[in-house]
């Protein structure tokens, strides 16, 4: 399944990610991250990989999108 | 699989001062974070991660040095374009980077950036125009817009007060050089993109060598801007983007045009440059077999009478014995007729400064020049003073005073403007610190006219005479 690894102690809570994702896939939740912000969360079988929360992201490498491998699924 | 993450041109922990070593000092919902992103990927795509260098400007992206993982050079304020333009000299193959914001671009760096991109360089300037100076607390920047309040501009920009916004990317475009002219905001997703294509296209145009390329970025300052990061957003494109239209003003890119000539400068080595300025001389050993007292001479006159001439010659004279010597010249902005003097200093051990406050030699080739230094000499130090227009004596007693008509004989030889060769040569002799056929050696050397050359010898030899009759 396509998904969003979230680094929660790089996000600065911003919002960005949240109101870009076409699929409503990410929310700000209630915990506080290491540096003080309230941190953004993936959770979602909506994720179609697109990519548009990790171009929104101002952060260097708080989101990594990971796209499901559907041949290597297969071949196992 | 992993579609999207860090990039590999970024340092996988940022050795910053403050906290986290793996954020950004960016504040939430700031701009730069994302165009550093694109550009690391434009940098993994193209290749050229091994031999980019980023010039920081001063800004906040200052700090880009702690991110990308290339090399950097931290430029002054507004000069990156001054400085990519020195590195592109001497580096061919580097891709060089100009990062700059719009207090560091379009306001302390207009000169710079204009002339670079009038030069045509090849180079990739990178402008995020956010309308305000963000690190310095929200300053009215030359991008502001009307009525946009900022700490300078308390109840608006206004034209009368403050002019109108500058738009970077139509005045580049006014340019004929540039390959690419592009601008692009951070307004939308999509947009991104957009930005994320300008910024590479901008890349290629620099590894394919083709010319000067930059983007213009509208980003968000949230803070400054004092919103939310999504109002900020929302503010860009309903503000910035009317006033500055994000479009592409020129692409050149497709056509060929590789750069005509190479910028880089053949390699010289420090041999081949002395060589080239003539002064690769075998550097002597310093006279020591005497003892000199070290010479601190004021060579004085009004201009042409060749002070300056006698000062270079004096140094060189040393040089050529083997002493150290500086030779500095001052005089104002006339070719003729202004005073001028040289300051010349001759010794044994290093010399530090080449400034002469207080002479032990003065040389005196006009009244005003003995009115000006005459109380500066040491005690015990010596005045040459041209007779032939001096014509008032020496007040002091503590110092050695050497009247010449140095005038006269050089009339009497066939050339008044001699004069400064027949004073230089009694110098040579009163003072003994060096040889006269050290001057006879020099002379043909120094003099540019070469038809001059016979009659300063002549010169040389009626100071001689005349030392010999009247002042030994």
């Amino acid at each position: 399944m396509n998904r969003v690894a979230i680094n929660f102690d790089e996000c600065k809570g911003c919002r960005l990610c949240v109101e870009a994702c076409p699929k409503n896939c990410l929310h700000i939740g209630n915990r506080i991250n290491k540096i003080g912000y309230q941190h953004a969360e993936f959770d979602s079988e909506q994720c179609t990989a697109c990519g548009i929360c990790f171009y929104m992201c101002p952060e260097l490498g708080a989101i990594t999108v990971i796209k499901e491998d559907k041949k290597a699924v297969h071949h196992e | 699989m992993i579609k999207h993450t860090k990039s590999k041109s970024f340092y996988d922990t940022f050795e910053r001062k403050g906290p986290g070593q793996k954020v950004t000092h960016y504040c939430p919902g700031c701009g730069h974070g994302t165009i550093h992103k694109l550009i690391a990927q434009a940098l993994d795509e193209l290749d050229v991660q091994d031999r980019t260098i980023v010039c920081s400007p001063v800004g906040c992206s200052v700090f880009a040095y702690y991110y990308f993982d290339t090399g950097n050079i931290q430029c002054s304020h507004g000069r990156a374009p001054a400085v990519a333009t020195a590195m592109r000299r001497v580096h061919d193959d580097a891709i060089i980077i100009c990062y700059q914001g719009d207090g560091d671009l379009a306001g302390i760096g207009t000169t710079e950036i204009i002339h670079a991109a009038n030069r045509g360089e090849n180079l990739t300037v990178f402008f995020v125009n956010n309308a305000i100076y963000g690190m310095t607390g929200g300053q009215m920047a030359p991008t502001t817009l009307f009525g946009q309040k900022t700490m300078t501009t308390p109840t608006g920009r206004t034209m009368a007060q403050d002019g109108a916004p500058i738009g970077v990317a139509e005045i580049i475009n006014a340019i004929k050089s540039p390959v690419y002219v592009e601008r692009t905001s951070l307004g939308t997703p999509g947009k991104i993109q957009k930005t994320r294509k300008a910024i590479k296209q901008a890349l290629q145009n620099q590894v394919e060598k083709k010319g000067f390329s930059l983007v213009e970025i509208l980003a968000p300052c949230p803070i400054n801007w004092k919103m939310e990061p999504l109002q900020a957003r929302k503010w860009l494109q309903e503000h910035l983007e009317p006033v500055f239209p994000v479009k592409q003003f020129r692409d050149n890119s497709d056509e060929l045009i590789q750069a005509q000539f190479s910028t880089k400068l053949p390699w010289k080595s420090d041999e081949e440059v002395l060589d080239y300025f003539g002064v690769n001389k075998e550097q002597k050993q310093v006279k020591q077999e005497k003892e000199i007292e070290e010479q601190l001479v004021k060579f004085s006159g009004f201009g042409g009478q060749g002070v300056m001439l006698g000062g270079v010659l004096m140094a060189n004279c040393a040089t050529e014995e083997g002493l150290n010597a500086t030779w500095l010249p001052s005089y104002g902005p006339e070719m003729r007729g202004g005073t001028a003097n040289a300051s010349i200093i001759i010794s044994q051990d290093s010399i530090g400064s080449p400034v002469v406050d207080f002479p032990n030699v003065l040389i005196a080739m006009n009244g005003p020049s003995l009115d000006a230094f005459e109380e500066k000499v040491h005690a015990g130090g010596t005045i040459l003073v041209n007779s032939s227009i001096v014509s008032q004596k020496i007040s002091r007693s503590d110092v050695t005073a050497v009247y010449i008509p140095v005038s006269d004989l050089a009339s009497e030889v066939g050339m008044i403007a001699g004069a400064n060769i027949i004073m230089l040569a009694t110098y040579l002799l009163v003072s003994k610190i060096m040889d006269i056929n050290t001057l006879r050696k020099v002379l043909p050397e120094s003099i540019k006219k070469k038809q001059f050359v016979d009659i300063n010898m002549k010169m040389i030899d009626k100071a001689e005479e005349y030392f010999k009759e009247h002042l030994s």
